[in-house]
């Protein structure tokens, strides 16, 4: 297989690409300073005293707090409102109503079908209909009680197979068809040639049910609408710069540049925070109809309303390999139960097609995804994004393959690994790949070789296995939610006399450090203390654009705007230092808080009187960077969801105790290795690293958005089955197994100093690990997820009655719904000749004809 | 609507007074954060499942959430607030910070609360205590297991033991 860059015939070749080392700024400093110690994050003081302000710890004088009245159909048409008693109750001085914002909103620009109310219909249990501020919180409860609503129900969609069988009703007048929201098939290369040159062929069929960030904070939103008549909003959100954008489409005419957003570090979000949200939008449209402040705080409830989290996701996967196991052709399905909404599903569909490429060399791949509207709470982007759900099955298949052939799962991995600066089937272009040495060193730490299939029994009468995984995700999103050619994220610098570095930018801290970020680099580029730099971030009046915290995108878009930023003001103090001391600026080092002469220690100046040197020569000293990710290779439909500017990578070896007889199982150990390109800060990556398998093992084993089909006077309601903290089982403290964390460091040459993501890849190893350390303790396949208790069992059930000892969905109709998916945009491969492009696309056949 | 039927009384907090007054059924997590503008408290779930709005009340932690106010009147309640000795952190504040067994920071208040009652009573908590005493207390982002190092560092200086973090905890194995 011949796997070259197409990007360089096309002279689309990286042009942030810089072929020496970046973070090689002074060649004399011998190590770096900041960079990879285990440093204090900027903000870590605040945290543990209990300062940092979230958004429900701000008040203001006059301050109104907000509810909102939610829908109690999960289908319906709205017949009628009356807010009069409402209205009347002591203490009410707001409300709202649909037909106050008429103007739809969506995060992507492909789907604006949210109202922040709604105005006549409703589209599951929880939908915004009226929204009530009073002087008091229990007031506004009360009154949302005394508002009548009337509704004529209307039929209800329950999941994928229902919304594939019923186009009526729809739940909204735009999509595919019926209640398809998406469908989508790409075909890269030759897939009967793929298969016919296969020695062995298996198809299997998963489900990954859909489960929630459950972030600790509750959304809270605080609006002003001030007597100059401009509005600032305090928000738990990680994308302020897209809920600025969603408030001045909404609140239009009120131009943007009156809206100011302040994201206030959030409580953890993990993508539940990255939605523009109606409790958002009618605080605002609140603060301007009253002339005070509106605060809203979410309770757990509602917060499980609001989710976007996970999908639910039917699979089919079809795998053709050699007799030694590699991957000739890969045909792959999914079927995504979208929710009431379009949220960020248009990407979440492709990106459950576009990684399978990334880990393994496929040559010849298939992928068709559909998704679909039912009345559920929207779901959107969790940790790992639409990967998590094709990463599962696609592990758990390779695992089967490894079985069928007689191979050693770690070695069928090995042998197929996706080549480093290459390109895949699907155009992904690969930098630094260090999958290989992450196996390598799972293995090796968890004594895979010699443990595996042994089935040691415990002194409870458990059986041990163990399962390994990989997978690979995204350091940031290659394009932006909306298309313009602006950078995805911009820094700006300022210096003064008195030594101060100050960072502004529009980035956003939802825990994962990206402030500290922020301070390592600047610190590191101009040799001073990172604890000394003041920054500055989320704040739409005051800070350039990041496009937030999203995507893994945030260490090394911002990152390198800050490196730009920093390297900009190195010059400038440099030329006033060299001026001043005469010595050439190619010979001064920026460490320990000084300039000097390489070549004469001695000489040399405090940081604070090198930036006064530089100010007296040069005035006041202010420098900005930008970051736009490399052009992406892939040139037709669809591809703009997977490029990156780099890949993670991991590998995980997951051992479990297995109760033979009731199918119990616990997780005593895990051993993760984790392709972080670079850890910027030693601690900080473990802790992202170690919060990832943490999470990954609340998904494989208990945390489910499941749904609960209650009939209501003869309709159909569908209730979140466990809306609370205590029912949506989580991972506690006593839950948490030992883990041993490997931190694999491959530079890549898009990362600042080399870095690439941490905060969501080492999360998608871990079910499918599970999974097929299951398997190798007991002998039984679930191919769902949560790999819940009640599944092995009734998979060792099977066993036992001599039945197929699997957990699944069945592979016939019952089990994947029957679409029709139409004729597929067919790309040729980098390996065929192709260009990125497919060569039936329509509207290339029509430019082509003019 | 609620009738309004004020409560006035003087609670005692981080050793000080605070008098407020406050309706008879605010939980004292309320209390805390709206009447004294003690927002080191967080909350999670106001339903007593998460461990965020944990506090001590003469030692004990408890869920400041299913506390009534009026029950705290007269007992000495603590808070995170409470805990840093001027601006010195406390040992368990410096070392949570050292290690990043404070993510978003959100949980960290109530953790904090949990594991400073478990280190009064226990100066040499095996990790298996830890475990159990911050059962109680959900963190979405670290995975636990930098909070259990935390506290097992700082119960080691707290014992007046030169103690650093293992390499293997912060670099890697």
């Amino acid at each position: 297989m011949v796997l070259d860059d197409p990007g360089l015939k096309h002279g689309g070749a990286n042009p942030d690409a810089r072929s020496d080392a970046p973070w090689q700024h002074d060649k004399d400093k011998r190590d770096l300073e900041h960079i990879g110690k285990p440093i204090r994050k900027v903000d870590a003081r605040s945290k543990v005293s209990g300062l940092t302000q979230f958004a429900d710890d701000l008040t203001m004088p006059r301050m109104l707090h907000m509810k909102l009245l939610r829908s109690t159909m999960a289908h319906a048409e709205i017949a009628h409102i009356d807010t009069s008693k409402a209205a009347a109750l002591p203490g009410v001085k707001g409300i709202l109503t649909g037909q106050d914002m008429p103007t739809p909103f969506g995060i992507l620009p492909v789907s604006q079908d949210e109202h922040a109310l709604c105005p006549d219909q409703v589209r599951f249990v929880g939908d915004p209909i009226v929204a009530i501020a009073a002087t008091e919180e229990e007031i506004a409860w009360d009154a949302c009680r005394l508002v009548d609503v009337e509704y004529r129900e209307l039929r209800t969609i329950s999941g994928v197979h229902e919304a594939a069988a019923n186009d009526e009703p729809r739940l909204h007048d735009y999509g595919v068809r019926g209640n398809i929201h998406r469908l989508e098939n790409l075909e890269f290369g030759d897939m009967e040639d793929g298969f016919a040159r296969a020695d062995h062929i298996r198809e299997d069929t998963f489900w990954f049910e859909g489960n929630t960030h459950l972030p600790m904070e509750q959304h809270a939103s605080l609006a002003h609408f001030d007597k100059d008549g401009k509005l600032t909003i305090w928000s738990s959100t990680q994308t302020p710069h897209y809920l600025h954008r969603a408030l001045a489409r909404v609140l239009h005419p009120l131009p943007a540049n009156r809206i100011r957003v302040i994201a206030c570090p959030n409580g953890g979000g993990f993508g539940g925070k990255s939605d523009p949200f109606n409790h958002e939008i009618c605080a605002a449209k609140m603060s301007m109809l009253t002339g005070r402040p509106v605060k809203i705080a979410l309770t757990r409830e509602e917060v499980f309303w609001c989710h976007r989290g996970r999908h639910p996701v039917l699979m089919r996967s079809k795998i053709g390999v050699s007799k030694t196991g590699r991957i000739t052709a890969l045909d792959f399905h999914s079927f995504l139960d979208g929710g009431a909404y379009g949220s960020y599903g248009t990407a979440s569909t492709f990106y459950t097609g576009a990684l399978q490429t990334v880990t393994y060399a496929v040559e010849n791949y298939h992928f068709r995804g559909a998704r679909f509207f039912t009345n559920k709470a929207p779901c959107g982007p969790k940790r790992g994004h639409g990967t998590v759900q094709p990463r599962f099955a696609l592990e758990v298949q390779m695992d089967k393959v490894a079985c069928d052939l007689g191979i050693d799962p770690a070695q069928l991995r090995l042998d197929n690994l996706a080549p480093r600066e290459s390109v895949t089937a699907n155009y992904m272009r690969i930098g630094s790949m260090g999958l290989g040495a992450c196996i390598e060193k799972v293995i090796e730490g968890s004594g895979w070789k010699e443990r595996r299939g042994r089935k040691e029994v415990t002194e409870d009468g458990r059986i041990r296995g163990l399962g390994l995984a990989c997978s690979s995700y995204l350091s940031g999103a290659g394009l932006p939610i909306y298309w313009n050619g602006m950078p995805h994220s911009g820094v700006q610098l300022q210096l003064d006399r008195s030594g101060l570095c100050t960072v502004f930018c529009g980035s956003t801290d939802i825990g994962q450090g990206s402030d500290s970020v922020l301070g390592w680099i600047v610190g590191e580029v101009l040799g001073i203390d990172p604890l000394d730099i003041k920054v500055v971030t989320s704040d739409t009046d005051l800070t350039p654009v990041d496009l937030g915290s999203y995507s893994s995108r945030v260490t090394v878009m911002t990152g390198n705007a800050a490196m730009q930023a920093a390297e900009r003001a190195r010059e400038i103090v440099a030329r006033g230092v060299s001026k001043k001391l005469e010595v050439p600026a190619s010979r001064l080092v920026f460490a320990e808080g000084r300039v000097f002469d390489a070549e004469n220690p001695e000489t040399g100046l405090t940081f604070m009187q090198a930036v006064g040197a530089a100010e007296a020569q040069e005035g006041t000293i202010g420098t900005v960077g930008s970051y736009t990710p490399p052009k992406s290779a892939a040139r037709y439909r669809g591809g703009g969801v997977g490029p990156s500017p780099s890949y993670s990578y991991s590998a995980t070896v997951v051992e479990v105790e297995v109760d033979p007889e009731t199918g119990i199982y616990r997780v005593p150990k895990v051993w993760m290795a984790h392709d972080i390109g670079r850890a910027l800060n030693a601690a900080v990556a473990m802790g992202q690293i170690e919060g990832s398998i943490y999470m990954g093992l609340g998904e494989a084993m208990m945390e489910e958005m499941a749904y609960r089909d209650r009939s209501h006077k003869g309709q159909r309601v569908f209730l979140h089955k466990i809306p609370s903290m205590l029912e949506y089982k989580s991972p506690s403290a006593l839950e948490m197994p030992d883990c041993v964390t490997y931190v694999i460091e491959d530079h890549d040459k898009n990362g600042p100093f080399g870095a690439k993501e941490v905060g969501q890849g080492p999360l998608l190893p871990i079910m499918p690990a599970v999974a097929n350390a299951v398997f190798d303790a007991v002998g039984v396949r679930v191919d769902e997820n949560p790999i819940s208790f009640e599944k092995v069992f009734a998979a060792l059930q099977s066993q036992r009655e001599g039945k197929d000892a699997r957990f699944g969905p069945a592979h016939d109709e019952t089990g994947i719904p029957n679409l029709d998916f139409g004729e597929s945009l067919k790309i040729k491969t980098p390996w065929q000749g192709g260009d990125g492009t497919a060569c039936n696309d329509p509207r290339r056949i029509k430019k082509a004809r003019k | 609507m609620i009738e309004s039927n004020k409560e006035l009384a003087t609670f005692q907090v981080n050793g000080e007074p605070h008098e407020v007054a406050f309706a008879p059924h605010k939980t004292l997590l309320e209390v805390l954060r709206e009447e004294m503008v003690l927002t080191g408290t967080k909350h999670g779930c106001e339903l007593g499942e998460c461990g965020t709005c944990t506090v001590q009340v003469d030692g004990t932690p408890v869920l400041s959430c299913l506390v009534l106010a009026v029950d705290a009147v007269g007992k000495e309640v603590r808070t995170v607030e409470g805990l840093a000795c001027g601006s010195d952190l406390a040992p368990l504040q410096d070392c949570m910070a050292d290690l990043g067994g404070a993510q978003c920071g959100y949980c960290t208040p109530g953790i904090l609360m949990a594991a400073d009652a478990l280190l009064k009573d226990n100066n040499r908590p095996t990790r298996d205590e830890i475990k159990e005493a911050l059962a109680g207390n959900l963190c979405r982002c670290t995975g636990y297991l930098k909070i259990f190092e935390a506290i097992e560092l700082a119960a080691a200086r707290m014992r007046g033991e030169d103690a650093e973090p293992t390499r293997e905890s912060i670099y890697g194995a």
